[in-house]
């Protein structure tokens, strides 16, 4: 019992914000009794909605015959463009942005890639619901589309997103890179690919929907509750008002629940045509083209350094594809535009409209793949100029930010460095071999940034007849630790103890938030209700009212100073002699996040960041299909997640850092920290262990083969 | 419908219940659908995932993978049932050992995969205490419980939230009680 992790006792029961609370709502999610969307019990029996998707890229539809699948006993209807409920035409209005549009589906005789809905089943139960899906009958008639990118696009194939993810320009630059690059002794230029990427939520993506001819009931699961009324609003043609969105537990997001899905759409649809609550669960494997994906990058760094060491100019620019339709783009940059002082520095973003299904964030959007890249050469540059890559990142790491030159309100890169570099026993890494009978050992590093993002919140807090304070915001858990992390707030604010003070989710007739994504969930919901609650104790104290609203919003901090999250990752790894296959042996991350509100659930995250990053780095990578553009691999067999074998123990250390400028709360994001960087430390360490640079991501066999041959 | 639909008797968590179902009906469609117990989760419907794990007898089984109708007669434990089944007690919030470790562990963290991680682990300590090989035993042919033994035998069940560190304390934290040297 010796490590367990313990909370810290207090009198009576109180717990402080920074405690180690064990999670609240724990005992429910071990006990079964944690209701996620499909668990969800009505007093009527929802009809079984199952998806017809498109078995062709971009087609149009040209028969969608429905005879036999409503001849199945417990088919109730079959939806397709001919009956379906009108919608607002996809994509408006158009200024909405890509969370709030129109998400029309079955709206006209086409679909616009793999994987679009053409028809959906409602049936009485699973069974009659599905065999009547495989009856319904198709005729497509495949039309031209862009499914390949390859980052070989001609010039007149490459566009320039409006902005990238984060709300950044696509392209940024500062001093001067070309005189930079010429003045450089030391050149890297090097291409780097990634395959593209799934979240795989281990919650499928799910709705269940309820119609009472004025109001939508929407239990679904998803990041952002305001997202999904939003999106049904304009999608239905309703009142916002007229759309309730409930949410209050989420099995996963990772991005892939920031907005609505085909499941949300389709069930409502259903709803309105039955007046029956309907339930749609996606399968795993459509999931694969309709919940977002990750697209694939192509990515050139350029990086020039003096001999003596000093980082003179830094290039990071990408090609990845866009879903057409649907505006997002990577920000593949960040952690160049982030990390490293330089005399030049350039960076691009391109993408290339393609014909497939919906790209958009996925757990560290930027830092996950542009890392990738910008780590491994910043390695490749060390090793050029016969430098230690912890002795030459520290070197070089910035001052103020690099491409806009205003002051860090924060930026504690060096010492998660130091720390890391120490706990790691980073200097004497020879001591510990450099093979294990057929396993070739080898050591790598990497820097870890990801941007600080606060957003407007709301939250109401009150307390009831008996003692108890109860919370109430649309905030989202979706494994993250909101619910304890929250009720902290509430306890340590108001002096209770954590059992007199409850927390309400998930629910958008409560106080809006932002939800959940970007890492800014803690600090925006966070920082709403610690302004609720000392606004709460103010009343009280004066005698006035029991209940109180809190609002946090960006303030000038967040022009004035450039906000980052920050880390550095230490990886050994094992490359099989033979087979090439790479196994992660040990990993240490140091992470500076400002205030940590509670370490138990911190620590959980950061250890999550980095199995996804194991992942992303070895395992993980979709293969399209180029005639139809759907990605072949698409079960949890063919894309394979880290598994339990695959992580070995892994070592987090939180570095308390003050940061007086990053909000309310005094706290940052550390949902994705963990991510970012610890692939490219995989692959430095990848090329310490075998001599092969492998510049082509995941590393699987195939590729660190390949690598070893031809270095 | 009536003459496809078998009479099943399935015994969940100590109690008979008879149904009628669509033979079509996969077990874990039967307990979430049919008899109210939503707490075992479809995760990928392909016994890839590990979500749905429940025991039949006290060995793991995928319930997406078997059809209801395969398991008349026999003692099914899921998630609802695993306090009881550990003797602490029928209360809903009732916790058993694994469940508490679970929580003090912070073996979880979006929880849904937790249903078939606790059914999974449950079965693993019996396979431990019997002494049941694996790829990773010593050449000695003795089991012991390392971590090493853990993350083999829970390798079938997915988390992406990566919660592996902390479910690996918390297994092996209860498989040790009693046991000497165990690490």
């Amino acid at each position: 019992m010796s490590d367990t992790p313990q909370t810290t006792p207090r009198e009576g029961g109180r717990a402080a914000i920074g405690d180690a609370v064990p999670r609240v709502d724990g005992p429910k999610k071990v006990t079964g009794r944690a209701p996620y969307t499909a668990d969800h019990r009505l007093d009527e029996a929802p009809l079984i909605g199952w998806i017809v998707p498109s078995r062709a890229g971009r087609a149009r539809v040209d028969a969608v015959d429905t005879a036999r699948a409503l001849d199945v006993p417990g088919v109730v209807a079959v939806l397709t463009h001919r009956n379906a409920p009108k919608q607002a035409p996809r994509g408006t209005p158009s200024d909405a942005g890509r969370f709030s549009q129109s998400h029309a589906l079955l709206a006209a005789p086409e679909v616009a890639c793999y994987g679009e809905p053409v028809a959906l089943v409602l049936a009485e139960t699973l069974e009659a619901a599905r065999e009547a899906a495989g009856l319904v009958e198709v005729a497509l008639t495949p039309l031209p589309g862009r499914y390949a990118v390859t980052g070989d696009e001609p010039d007149e194939a490459l566009e320039v997103p409006d902005d990238v993810d984060g709300g950044m320009p696509a392209d940024m630059s500062h001093g001067d890179f070309d005189l930079a690059w010429e003045k450089a002794e030391v050149r890297v230029d090097a291409t780097y690919e990634t395959l593209a990427e799934h979240a795989s939520a281990m919650e499928p993506h799910a709705t269940l929907a309820t119609w009472d001819g004025e109001e939508l009931v929407v239990r679904v699961a998803i990041q952002i509750v305001g997202s999904a009324v939003e999106a049904l609003a304009n999608t239905l043609r309703l009142d916002k008002e007229k759309v309730r969105v409930i949410s209050p537990f989420i099995g996963g997001g990772f991005g892939s629940k920031l907005g609505i899905h085909d499941d949300a759409v389709l069930a409502s649809l259903g709803a309105i045509a039955t007046d029956r609550p309907v339930r749609v669960v996606q399968t795993r494997r459509d999931l694969f083209s309709s919940a977002p994906h990750r697209g694939c990058s192509t990515q050139r760094v350029r990086l020039g350094a003096s001999r003596d060491g000093r980082l003179l100019a830094v290039a990071h620019e990408s090609v990845m594809p866009m879903a057409r339709g649907y505006e997002f783009a990577e920000p593949c940059a960040a952690s160049a535009r982030a990390s490293y002082a330089c005399d030049g520095i350039l960076t691009r973003h391109r993408v290339v409209r393609a014909d497939l299904p919906r790209i958009d964030s996925m757990r560290g959007p930027g830092e996950a793949v542009g890392s990738l890249a910008f780590e491994s050469a910043v390695d490749e540059l060390a090793r050029a100029l016969e430098r230690d890559p912890v002795a030459f990142r520290l070197a070089n790491v910035a001052e103020t930010e690099p491409i806009s030159g205003k002051p860090f309100a924060s930026f504690d890169l060096r010492r998660c460095l130091e720390v890391g570099a120490e706990r790691y026993g980073w200097s004497r890494r020879a001591e510990r071999g450099r093979r294990d009978g057929r396993w070739l050992l080898g050591h790598g590093v990497a820097s870890a940034t990801r941007p600080n993002f606060l957003m407007e919140a709301k939250a109401r807090v009150r307390l009831e007849d008996d003692g108890r304070a109860v919370a109430e915001l649309d905030m989202t858990d979706i494994g993250t630790g909101s619910y304890t992390i929250l009720s902290q707030i509430v306890a340590d604010t108001l002096e209770l103890p954590l059992d007199r003070v409850e927390v309400r989710l998930g629910d958008s007739r409560y106080p809006q938030t932002a939800g959940s994504g970007g890492s800014f969930g803690a600090a925006s919901a966070g920082g709403a209700l610690l302004s609720a609650c000392r606004r709460l104790r103010g009343q009280l104290r004066a005698g006035g009212g029991r209940e109180a609203e809190g609002h946090i919003e960006p303030g000038e901090d967040f022009e004035k100073y450039a906000q980052y999250m920050t880390g550095a990752h230490f990886v050994e790894v094992g490359v099989d002699e033979v087979t090439s296959e790479v196994r992660v042996r040990r990993a240490v991350g140091a992470f500076s996040f400002g205030r940590v509100l509670n370490p138990t659930t911190a620590r959980s995250q950061l250890y999550g960041g980095m199995v996804f990053g194991i992942g992303g780095a070895l395992t993980e990578g979709l293969h399209l299909d180029e005639r139809v553009g759907a990605y072949m691999n698409r079960d949890l067999a063919g894309y394979h997640l880290p598994t339990e074998r695959d992580v070995p123990a892994l070592e987090v250390v939180m570095i308390g850092e003050r940061d007086d400028r990053c909000g309310l709360l005094g706290s940052k994001g550390v949902g994705e920290l963990g991510l970012c960087g610890l692939g490219a430390a995989i692959a430095n360490a990848v090329y310490d262990a075998c001599g092969a640079r492998v510049r082509r991501f995941p590393l699987t066999p195939d590729a660190v083969m390949a690598a070893r041959a031809a270095w | 419908m009536s003459d496809r639909a078998p009479k099943t008797t399935l015994v969940v968590n100590g109690r008979a219940r008879e149904l009628s179902l669509d033979p079509r009906t996969t077990l874990l469609d039967a307990l979430r659908d049919h008899l109210d117990l939503p707490g075992t989760h479809k995760g990928c419907d392909h016994g890839q995932c590990g979500a749905c794990t429940v025991l039949i007898g006290g060995e793991r089984v995928l319930s997406c993978l078997a059809l209801a109708v395969m398991h008349d007669g026999d003692e099914i434990t899921t998630v609802e049932g695993l306090a009881a089944r550990a003797g602490a007690g029928d209360a809903p919030e009732a916790l058993g050992a694994l469940q508490a470790a679970f929580v003090a562990h912070d073996a979880f963290q979006c929880g849904f995969c937790t249903s078939g991680q606790l059914c999974s682990a449950t079965a693993l300590l019996a396979e431990l205490a019997r002494g049941d090989l694996s790829v990773v035993t010593p050449d000695d042919d003795t089991v012991r419980v390392t971590g090493d033994e853990i993350r083999e035998r829970m390798a079938g069940n997915l988390c992406r939230c990566g919660a592996y560190p902390n479910l690996v304390a918390a297994i092996a934290e209860v498989a040790g009680q009693g046991e000497e040297g165990a690490s």
